[in-house]
């Protein structure tokens, strides 16, 4: 199983003309050659292109640009590094822990948008969950979207792990509420609930979370001890909207960043962080369950940059 | 936040005001404001890079006079090239029949929903469609196309027990042709660009199946990304047409422009919702109105319809023309508008105040609003002329607050009935028809077409009365009304 850097790294490859070739230590930008002006323009660009927004690329540049005014001889791999040590500063503290090992069951919600990853995700961590011991119970809470329910119990059948489902248009907080039960009386330490995908500005359709959180706590004042918004890596600057609207609406504890294997950069999690300080729980770097990965910053950092490990 | 556009051209323009002719000096911090929004709505560097290049090459030498605002002048310039550029190209899908359609994509940029929606038009334009499932990997996606197909009543075809794709796509284009469709849908599954196994097997699919158009279906927020995506599916699979999906979301949707940009492939449709009729076909204009951040006021008009039942619109409409409204009209109007989502995605999509932050103090100052007017009793709220000084102190009392905030809310309501009796009569009803023009349909419109708080109360400043001209064009839906 390759690692993140690895991963991360074979996905930066892919990507022409801008990363690879501009932060690779053989050569480009980044390489032993000297800054200037126009490698100043190529890594604003670079920057940009990975979805960093506008306040952290200018951060780095800025901090690059001092560096250079102090020491004309700067060299490529030296503002690598800096450019990396600005990310690491920003994402300090990224990187999201947690404990199933209570007495009670943890309830993870799983919420997103549509098409983020939730169903995937979930299956992927049910089967991480599994293998740790932990007996995790899925609910199958999206009850809207045609073949939800078969898509999520597929994956439960292929993992063997215990689904609480109900019909199509079902009452999504009465599956959850059911699935609590069945995990409490089964002895699960965690609960993962498959929420449906739901656009952030869809005022009822929030509300309808908010009421899983309502009914759950009729169990338990502390359910769902998180709530996990699925990020698509490749959306941009709007994956901040919907991160600040479903804090604000639902309470989030995390994030999960899907989809990170394609030749994106999900840059606009650093955004996110600056703003929400919502930690990173995983990145998505694959289609396999063992793709799913925990985040280091300061891996995403030097994998971005092109520093070594 | 972003200010809006014009506000910072604006000010990036000041000093050239009547000083004849734009040159690429003194447009310079300008086009910097315009790449900075560019940018900040997702557009690609490059392709916001070269934008500016080609609006630069438009305005260099045209006349800044004393009677045009240049920051609105070069709005109307980035407006009208984004319109042009996005506009590009047949937008219409082929006519012929039996006409065959592939759906591409990457996962979860919704390719399944997407084929139910265009089997759902191409059915009302005559067809006979029929959907072919495959996607052979993702979990229950034949379930959900066939659930799609069922519900509708399409022709559907699948085979579960294979995973050769290119031969299902045959089989399933001569089981479709027996059974009399000519409208052939192939969905299939979502691919990275860069999953070279993938990418083989939709171009063997294509080569098998011949599709008339093939489609890639693109999430209206992609970022920066969607260069690549766009760029590498159109390489592998030539496309004929783009379909942005999710537009119901808030996202600029720069992507778009960057997609078509690099491309030049045509955008053709807009998923606009979850169910099956929520398609639109494309328009340039809206389109480039939001990516500027201009506001959106269809999207306005059309959520205002969808928290507002027809009848209670009805009702207010008529009360409003008798300018005979109470505190209980202006509660339910709030309720209304407390439906259409938090005031402050609202006020984005007003024409011109997409930088206005509405914030706790706004909010709270509705919470306040609506405490006041539940702590009166039903014939207060009905005759507000009967609110006397102990009425006053009992009513802010229950509210938790003070006299002086129920007598400014009062002040106001009295203000605004003022103003609804200066709109009765003829001006009144020409303003509802514009609003039901505007809506294309002849709907409802907005209960009385106006913000139930008044004359901008609650509204940071109130509306800034320049909105008009604000917009490119100088059209303003609002036209001829006074907030």
């Amino acid at each position: 199983m390759k690692g993140f850097f690895a991963k991360f790294k074979d996905g930066l490859k892919k990507t022409t003309p801008t990363f690879y070739k501009l932060f690779s230590s053989a050569g480009g930008l980044f390489g032993g050659k000297k800054i200037d002006a126009s490698s100043m323009d190529e890594l604003e660009e670079a920057l940009y292109t990975a979805d960093f927004g506008v306040e952290t690329t200018e951060e780095i540049l800025e901090e690059i640009q001092s560096a250079y005014r102090k020491d004309k001889e700067l060299r490529g791999q030296d503002a690598a590094k800096i450019g990396a040590n600005v990310l690491k500063r920003v994402l300090d503290g990224a990187e999201g822990d947690f404990d199933l090992t209570g007495d009670e069951v943890t309830v993870i919600a799983m919420v997103g948008v549509n098409g983020s990853g939730k169903t995937t995700t979930t299956a992927k961590l049910a089967k991480r969950f599994k293998e740790q011991g932990y007996n995790p119970m899925v609910g199958a809470c999206d009850t809207f979207r045609a073949a939800a329910n078969e898509q999520i119990k597929e994956w439960c059948t292929r993992l063997d792990v215990p689904l609480i489902a109900s019909h199509h248009g079902a009452d999504a907080a009465a599956v959850a509420y059911d699935a609590y039960a069945a995990a409490k009386a089964r002895g699960s330490k965690v609960l993962l609930l498959d929420t449906a995908g739901r656009l952030h500005n869809k005022v009822n359709l929030m509300k309808e979370l908010q009421k899983i959180r309502r009914v759950l706590q009729k169990h338990d004042d502390l359910a769902p001890q998180h709530a996990w918004l699925v990020l698509d890596g490749s959306i941009g600057s709007n994956s901040i909207d919907q991160a600040r609207v479903f804090h604000q609406e639902f309470g989030l504890t995390g994030l999960i960043i899907t989809k990170l294997d394609g030749t994106s950069r999900g840059g606009a999690l650093v955004g996110i962080y600056r703003e929400l300080k919502l930690p990173i729980f995983y990145v998505g770097l694959g289609e396999k369950p063992e793709d799913l990965q925990r985040f280091s910053a300061e891996t995403y950092a030097n994998a971005i940059f092109g520093v070594e490990e | 936040m972003l200010e809006t556009l014009t506000d910072r051209l604006g000010t990036a323009l000041r000093n050239i005001q009547g000083k004849g002719k734009l040159t690429e000096e003194n447009m310079a911090e300008s086009l910097q404001e315009v790449r900075k929004a560019l940018l900040a709505a997702d557009v690609h560097f490059r392709v916001a890079r070269d934008f500016i290049k080609r609006v630069s090459e438009k305005s260099v030498g045209q006349e800044v006079t004393k009677a045009v605002n240049p920051g609105q002048m070069i709005v109307k310039i980035i407006h009208d090239e984004l319109v042009n550029l996005l506009g590009e190209g047949t937008t219409e899908l082929s006519t012929k029949k039996p006409l065959r359609v592939m759906m591409v994509g990457l996962q979860g940029s919704g390719k399944t929903t997407f084929t139910g929606k265009l089997a759902l038009h191409l059915r009302k334009k005559g067809y006979t469609p029929a959907l072919i499932a495959c996607d052979v990997y993702r979990p229950a996606a034949i379930d959900q196309l066939e659930t799609i197909a069922r519900d509708n009543d399409f022709l559907f075809y699948c085979e579960r027990d294979n995973k050769d794709v290119p031969q299902i796509g045959q089989r399933g284009w001569d089981w479709a042709k027996q059974q009399g469709a000519d409208a052939i849908l192939f969905d299939t599954a979502g691919r990275l660009q860069i999953d070279e196994a993938l990418i083989e097997e939709v171009k063997l699919l294509r080569e098998r199946v011949q599709p008339d158009e093939s489609l890639l279906v693109a999430d209206a927020a992609l970022g920066q990304e969607a260069v690549n995506v766009a760029k590498t599916f159109n390489e592998a699979v030539p496309l004929n047409g783009i379909v942005l999906t999710k537009l119901d979301g808030d996202t600029r949707g720069g992507a778009a422009l960057s997609m078509k940009a690099i491309t030049d492939v045509p955008i053709k449709f807009l998923g606009t919702g979850e169910k099956v009729t929520d398609l639109e076909v494309f328009h340039p204009d809206r389109l480039a109105q939001r990516i500027l951040g201009m506001g959106d006021v269809v999207s306005l008009v059309e959520r205002a319809q969808e928290a507002v039942d027809e009848k209670e619109a009805m009702r207010m409409a008529e009360k409003l023309q008798r300018a005979d409204f109470n505190f209980e009209d202006f509660l339910s109007q709030m309720k209304a508008m407390q439906r259409m989502g938090p005031l402050g995605s609202i006020v984005k999509m007003m024409p011109g105040m997409s930088g206005i932050e509405v914030g706790e103090k706004e909010e709270k100052k509705l919470k306040h609003t609506e405490a006041l007017i539940l702590s009166m009793t039903l014939k207060e709220r009905r005759n507000p002329g009967i609110l006397n000084g102990s009425r006053r102190a009992r009513i802010a009392k229950g509210a938790g607050l003070e006299v002086r905030d129920l007598n400014a809310l009062v002040k106001q309501f009295q203000q605004m009935k003022k103003m609804m009796k200066m709109m009765q009569g003829p001006k009144m009803e020409k303003m509802m028809k514009k609003m039901e023009k505007m809506q294309g349909k002849g709907g409802k419109g907005l209960p009385g077409g106006k913000n139930p708080f008044g004359d901008g109360a609650g509204l940071p400043g109130g509306l800034p009365d320049d909105l008009g001209s604000r917009l490119p064009g100088g059209k303003n839906p609002f036209d001829g009304m006074k907030f």
